[in-house]
């Protein structure tokens, strides 16, 4: 080997997987976490809690069904409120599943592996949690079904020119799509569990939901094929369900809404807190598995250069908002982003620069990405800045518009709190169910891993 | 109690490494057996080509969500402009019936949710699945399949197929263990 080669040579990188690793052993540890871990004490106490949250969200929303819309905080001016902030926020937070399921696989990014598991039932859970608000905000969520195109005796029909019914089109499909990738992921993990399943009704529900998967040359083969075709399908997906989203304001003429900005700062947005809910998730849960050999420091590391760079997108867009706001020229934009600034509301904005614009910038150092605590402490600040985010879009354009005559002003009723405690409580609630009841790491894929890290060092010695 | 009758499905061996599963199915191949298998734990490049899946019929899931994906999105035009331009059409300030643009969202969506159901649908229905029962489970090892076990199975309705050959070729592979693969009925 000649000088100058060791001169260029870099370090060699940290494995995405602990070494020592085999096939077997991944296999047991992932297994062990569904099929013999006993029930913890602290499996148990999160489960209570998040249960009797979801207790308060059915009692929120029963409510609801009995007395009307008029429970919470909304009044003309302001009909979106909670519901839409909450709907936005969390169908945001799923994106980040789709992101690293998808995305970061056409992009052969071998550290989405140990993540892309829990990351998509987070994605299917937080949808779950965010087509909840939509429905319950029409106020007659029983007649929700008029918004589908089906044959009425009335002989009306959606409007399909409208960015709601795109809307609605959108979240199912996402919802639809996101389900399939999930469980064509799973198949073979289930089968899995079906063959070391040791109780009678754990081999017949795994049994069941493996389909009789056997791993033949010619359904991996098939199997791959769909895979990588679903990973192709969920991009420009993921991408379009959020531009919808964004287009509910957008398309409107409401000032601070119309504005051509919104579709990529939506996205760019929806990945930068769907990754902070991947850290809030991912920190704790694999200190508690112990999981630390598959989540590795530098799987953390890489998620915060994600949200680092999607949060300067994010920047962008806050910033690029103002200056169209003044550039235009146009006395309605300007006087909202004056609003924003020196209004009633103008703390949150204030609170919003400080997660989502200040804190993050934490992520530069290397010190931080690799300080286990303090990421947990900033995912968590960036979860709240893109909520705050979502409040300052909704209201204070609902309070501002054009006629001074049409100002108001809006604060939440306890059971717009509940409501959303309780979809929070939802969330939390299906995560612990999952982490227990089926592999939170794809266990084919990290064998995969295992193979391909093992002929990786070959390679290099 | 009479015994249940039962039939040679195949010969299954197995291998501890992707490789030597890889170099074993392709001799098989060269040796002129037509009917084989090959499981894994996780997919291995080049296994299917070596099982002598190739071709069109390999890429048939493509081609079908192909299909899904033009079907959903031809449907979901379609359904705008039936909806929008002749069975519910709406004046609104004389602007044109058939607004297209304004039906690409649900377009889009609608193309990729065909795809999708397709992709999977197809796959799980040419892979014949859900199949609870198939012959290759009888083998005890074959529990390992989904773990770190590589497994061939030479079936019993290859024309070149004799139990004791297929038995004796398998060993000449080094193979770990070698076992019958009974199908009971």
């Amino acid at each position: 080997m000649s000088a100058t080669q060791n001169l260029v040579r870099r370090a060699e990188p940290e494995p995405w997987l602990e070494p020592g690793h085999t096939y077997a052993s991944v296999t047991d540890q992932i297994a062990s976490s569904v099929l013999t871990r006993p029930l913890g004490i602290g499996w148990l106490a999160g489960f209570a809690l998040t249960f009797t949250a979801v207790m308060v969200l059915f009692l929120a929303v029963a409510y609801l069904f009995v007395k009307g819309t008029g429970i919470w905080g909304i009044n003309i001016p302001i009909g979106w409120g909670f519901a839409i902030v909450n709907f936005v926020w969390w169908i945001g937070i799923g994106h980040a599943g789709t992101l690293i399921s998808a995305i970061l696989y056409l992009l052969n990014q071998k550290w989405r592996t140990s993540i892309n598991r829990f990351a998509e039932a987070m994605t299917l859970f937080a949808v779950a949690c965010a087509g909840l608000f939509p429905l319950i905000h029409t106020g007659r969520p029983w007649m929700a079904y008029y918004m589908m195109p089906y044959p009425s005796t009335m002989g009306i029909w959606p409007q399909f020119r409208s960015p709601l019914i795109w809307d609605v089109f959108a979240v199912s499909t996402y919802g639809t799509v996101s389900l399939l990738f999930w469980f064509i992921g799973l198949l073979p993990d289930l089968a899995t569990l079906r063959d070391r399943a040791k109780q009678k009704w754990q081999q017949v529900i795994f049994g069941m939901l493996s389909m009789g998967w056997r791993g033949s040359a010619r359904h991996w083969h098939r199997y791959q094929v769909a895979y990588l075709l679903l990973a192709g399908l969920a991009t420009p997906l993921v991408l379009s369900v959020h531009t919808v989203v964004s287009f509910d304001f957008a398309v409107g003429i409401v000032p601070g809404w119309h504005t051509t900005i919104f579709p990529p700062y939506f996205v760019a947005g929806a990945i930068y807190s769907g990754f902070a809910m991947v850290l809030t998730l991912a920190i704790p849960m694999r200190a508690a598995y112990g999981m630390e050999g598959f989540i590795t420091r530098r799987h953390l590391d890489q998620m915060a250069k994600v949200m680092l760079a999607t949060g300067l997108i994010v920047a962008y867009g806050y910033f690029i908002e103002f200056f169209m706001a003044f550039y235009s020229g146009n006395k309605f934009d300007v006087f909202l982003a004056n609003q924003r600034l020196h209004g009633p509301y103008a703390p949150f904005y204030f609170a919003l620069i400080l997660c989502n614009i200040l804190t993050p910038q934490l992520l530069w150092f290397r010190g931080v990405r690799r300080n286990i605590p303090a990421l947990f402490v900033i995912s968590l600040v960036i979860n709240t800045g893109m909520w705050l985010e979502r409040f300052v879009i909704v209201v204070i354009s609902l309070t501002r518009d054009f006629m001074p005559s049409a100002w108001g002003r809006y604060s939440a009723t306890v059971w717009d709190y509940a409501t959303f405690a309780g979809t929070l409580g939802l969330f939390t609630m299906l995560i612990f169910l999952f982490v227990r009841g089926l592999p939170a790491i794809a266990i084919a894929e990290m064998r995969e891993l295992v193979h391909q890290e093992s002929h990786g060092s070959e390679a290099h010695s | 109690m009479s015994e249940r009758r039962s039939e040679i499905f195949g010969v299954m061996g197995e291998f501890a490494t992707p490789e030597a599963l890889l170099a074993a199915t392709k001799k098989t191949r060269e040796a002129g057996y037509k009917h084989i298998e090959a499981y894994s734990p996780f997919p291995i490049e080049g296994l299917s080509d070596a099982v002598g899946f190739r071709g069109f019929r390999s890429n048939l899931v493509a081609f079908l969500t192909l299909v899904g994906g033009l079907g959903g999105g031809l449907t979901g035009f379609g359904l705008q402009y039936w909806v929008a331009a002749i069975t519910y059409p709406m004046n609104i300030g004389g602007r044109p019936l058939n607004s297209w643009p304004a039906f690409i969202p649900v377009t889009f969506e609608l193309t990729v949710l065909g795809a999708s159901i397709f992709a999977v649908v197809s796959m799980l229905a040419l892979n014949k699945l859900p199949q609870p029962y198939h012959p290759v489970f009888n083998v005890e090892r074959f529990a390992q399949a989904s773990t770190d076990k590589f497994f061939l199975c030479i079936e019993a309705r290859d024309p070149k197929f004799n139990l004791v050959e297929a038995s004796k070729f398998l060993q000449g592979l080094d193979a770990e263990h070698v076992n019958e693969v009974k199908d009971e009925e």
